[in-house]
């Protein structure tokens, strides 16, 4: 039992550090918010040390419910920074406004552990617990913001759209227990390995058909990402930041291990899916983005794209797949954040948040540094080569074509080069147009250090770190078969 | 025999107000549906045996949830007067439906009695152990940590709708306990004496 509890023991951490910090934030109100999130970005960090480090059967916890391997490790290290970044961030940008609540911080807390959750569940219970807890504070943060119309709806629009999606997860839940025997990774891939009678071939179809609808919805791959812009736009934008970044890379993590672990024997049967679901989100995020007007938008069609790009490399299968996924998403994660603290500079001489890519133009001129630091990212993202932008993507292609699956990469390269049209439009409008009034220059020394390393880190500087980063990923990756 | 019959009424009735939750047009139409749905949904589980669930599912679905929705749905402007107009014309169909549910509910009793449906590849229940034992058994001791997880779902749920509802409003003058116990008479009242036909200074 001791045992079981180490293993859980970020989450056990971070439960009872939030229920600290609720109980602060009953009390000290919400002149108290900003102390608590500096010591929830402590707690987050904290948790990362506590991470366990175990393999193999030593990692399974609470009798096959949980698996605390080094792959749920390593994503648990990139949940929690992110969501301390979104944390850093959200406390220069709400304060402003005045509206920035004590919960915020404990809310996020929450949906970090709801994610530890996900990325450590072997088992179709745990999954569900995790998913809802981390969507739960999701829908809450969504319409933070109360006295804005448009974040109410985003989080309602968040709320209907997770409560279908949920319901659809759960009816794959339900035909998978009921045609496998088992709720647990472990056994359900028995199970499926084993030829049944024709009938319940299809019903287990099914299930994994709807238990991996109900996934896509929360990396919003399409079909399943009609939500995302709406609520990216609607939603505060730190929030925009955190939803981005960390849920994005708990619900991969998730997807890889449901497919590899649980429905490893019939990798036929969702190789097509995934591959589906990975051409039609690159290709609708790189050309639905090419006439949005908020950037905020625009960032969430390029998120769809860049999960499209990871699914190529979960579709490719094996380790050298599920170790590009995650390389992917750790690159991601640090492009994405640094895109949005630049958004989050966006303010006009009141002090009031903008939104438009037209506000963008001639950015070059009135804040030289901010439009720097904005192109790297834009590059980034459209992973031309110099940048450490690139290397993930290539990383994924690799996989896929050794996975003999030279047409989807050929595909996959081709529809980034079209969403590399409306990166480059972003660099043009900094670089090239008439100047717009120019943002507000405020001192946030918190946001710009977070620039700077993000940009620092995605530049081709980033090259460095792929000696350390490449063995974690492979690792990590290696702990799942 | 009977429990097959039983069950394809059931399931039949599950699906067809399924449907009719969704596309009846009146809200409150919409909420009675549903409630028929989870009628027959615990009619389900007692083919299976699982009496615990369907009682569950009766008290806390239709007891509670589906009556919460219903309150919500009659606090949305609906002219209930045109609804009423209509009962002679609806009286037949609202006899059929009552007794549908009759006949549901001493079916379900028959075949329960008759020992409930037999499905394949059921998960193994310890004989001579009632539902509300079994599932305790293994929802403290199994799946302990999803149940404590479960908890935190709840708080979160918690959290979320203070959070989301509760807003300071100017104006209002609530109770100060402490402040009302910390005061002492001698505050509070003054002792006088006013002459005959004086008033008294405040």
């Amino acid at each position: 039992m001791y045992r079981d509890l180490l293993l859980v023991a970020p989450e056990l951490f971070l439960t009872l550090a939030s229920l600290v910090l609720l109980l602060w934030a009953a009390w000290g109100g919400d002149k108290a918010a900003k102390a608590i999130s500096w010591v929830a970005v402590a707690c987050l960090a904290a948790a990362a040390f506590l991470i366990p480090a175990e393999t193999g059967a030593d990692a399974v916890a609470f009798a096959g419910l949980v698996t605390s391997d080094l792959f749920a490790g390593f994503s648990r290290v990139l949940i929690y920074g992110a969501a301390a970044v979104a944390l850093l961030a959200a406390a220069g940008w709400f304060g402003r406004a005045g509206d920035y609540k004590a919960e915020y911080p404990v809310l996020v807390i929450f949906s970090a552990i709801g994610m530890g959750l996900m990325v450590t569940a072997s088992d179709l219970l745990t999954l569900y617990v995790g998913l809802e807890m981390q969507s739960l504070s999701a829908y809450v943060l969504a319409s933070f913001q109360r006295s804005d119309a448009r974040s109410a709806e985003a989080g309602l629009k968040y709320f209907v759209l997770g409560a279908l999606a949920s319901g659809l997860l759960l009816y794959g839940i339900s035909l998978l227990y009921g045609f496998t025997g088992s709720t647990m990774f472990g056994d359900i891939a028995t199970a499926l390995g084993s030829p049944a009678e024709e009938g319940i071939e299809m019903g287990r179809l099914f299930g994994i058909v709807f238990v991996l609808a109900g996934l896509a919805f929360k990396v919003s791959a399409v079909p399943f990402h009609m939500w995302t812009p709406d609520v990216y736009e609607g939603a505060p934008t730190p929030v925009t930041a955190f939803f981005a970044s960390a849920p994005k890379v708990a619900a991969m993590a998730l997807l890889v291990r449901v497919a590899v672990e649980a429905m490893g024997p019939v990798a036929d049967a969702w190789q097509q899916i995934i591959i589906f679901m990975a051409l039609a989100s690159t290709i609708l995020g790189g050309v639905a983005a090419i006439g949005q007007r908020n950037i905020k938008r625009l960032l969430a069609y390029s998120s769809i794209n860049n999960v499209g790009f990871a699914l190529v490399g979960l579709a490719a299968g094996g380790q050298a797949g599920a170790s590009s996924v995650l390389f992917y998403m750790t690159v991601y994660i640090v492009m994405t954040l640094g895109s949005f603290l630049v958004v989050l500079r966006m303010r006009d001489a009141d002090g009031e948040p903008v939104e438009s890519i037209a506000s963008l133009s001639g950015l070059s001129r009135t804040r030289p540094g901010l439009a720097a630091a904005m192109a790297v990212f834009m590059l980034s993202l459209a992973g031309i080569p110099p940048l450490f932008g690139f290397w993930p993507k290539f990383v994924v292609f690799e996989a896929a074509v050794r996975a003999d699956l030279v047409w989807l990469a050929a595909v996959a390269i081709a529809t980034s080069v079209i969403s590399a049209f409306y990166y480059i439009k972003i660099v043009k409008i900094m670089y090239f147009d008439e100047s717009a009034p120019a943002f507000i220059k405020e001192r946030e020394p918190i946001g710009a250090a977070l620039i700077l390393a993000a940009a620092l880190a995605v530049s081709p500087l980033g090259y460095l770190a792929i000696p350390y980063l490449t063995p974690l990923t492979d690792a990590a990756a290696a702990s799942l078969f | 025999m009977i429990a097959i019959f039983v069950f394809y009424l059931f399931a039949t009735l599950v699906v067809l107000s399924g449907f009719m939750t969704i596309f009846a047009r009146n809200p409150v139409h919409n909420v009675l549906w549903l409630i028929l749905a989870f009628f027959n949904a615990a009619g389900l589980f007692l083919l299976l045996g699982a009496e615990f669930l369907a009682f569950l599912l009766v008290i806390v679905y239709v007891g509670a949830v589906a009556v919460l929705f219903l309150f919500v749905v009659m606090m949305l402007n609906i002219d209930f007067a045109e609804l009423r107009a209509g009962i002679s014309r609806y009286w037949a169909i609202g006899g059929v439906l009552a007794v549908v549910l009759l006949f549901e509910t001493l079916a379900a009793l028959l075949a329960w009695n008759e020992g409930g449906i037999q499905i394949a590849g059921r998960a193994p229940t310890p004989a001579n152990v009632p539902n509300i034992e079994a599932l305790g058994a293994i929802l403290y001791t199994r799946y302990l940590f999803i149940f404590e997880a479960a908890g935190i779902v709840l708080l979160v749920a918690m959290v979320g709708a203070i959070v989301l509802t509760s807003r300071r409003r100017g104006g209002l003058r609530p109770q100060n306990v402490s402040k009302q116990n910390r005061r002492r008479p001698e505050e509070a009242t003054v002792n006088m004496k006013p002459g005959v036909g004086q008033g008294v200074e405040l």
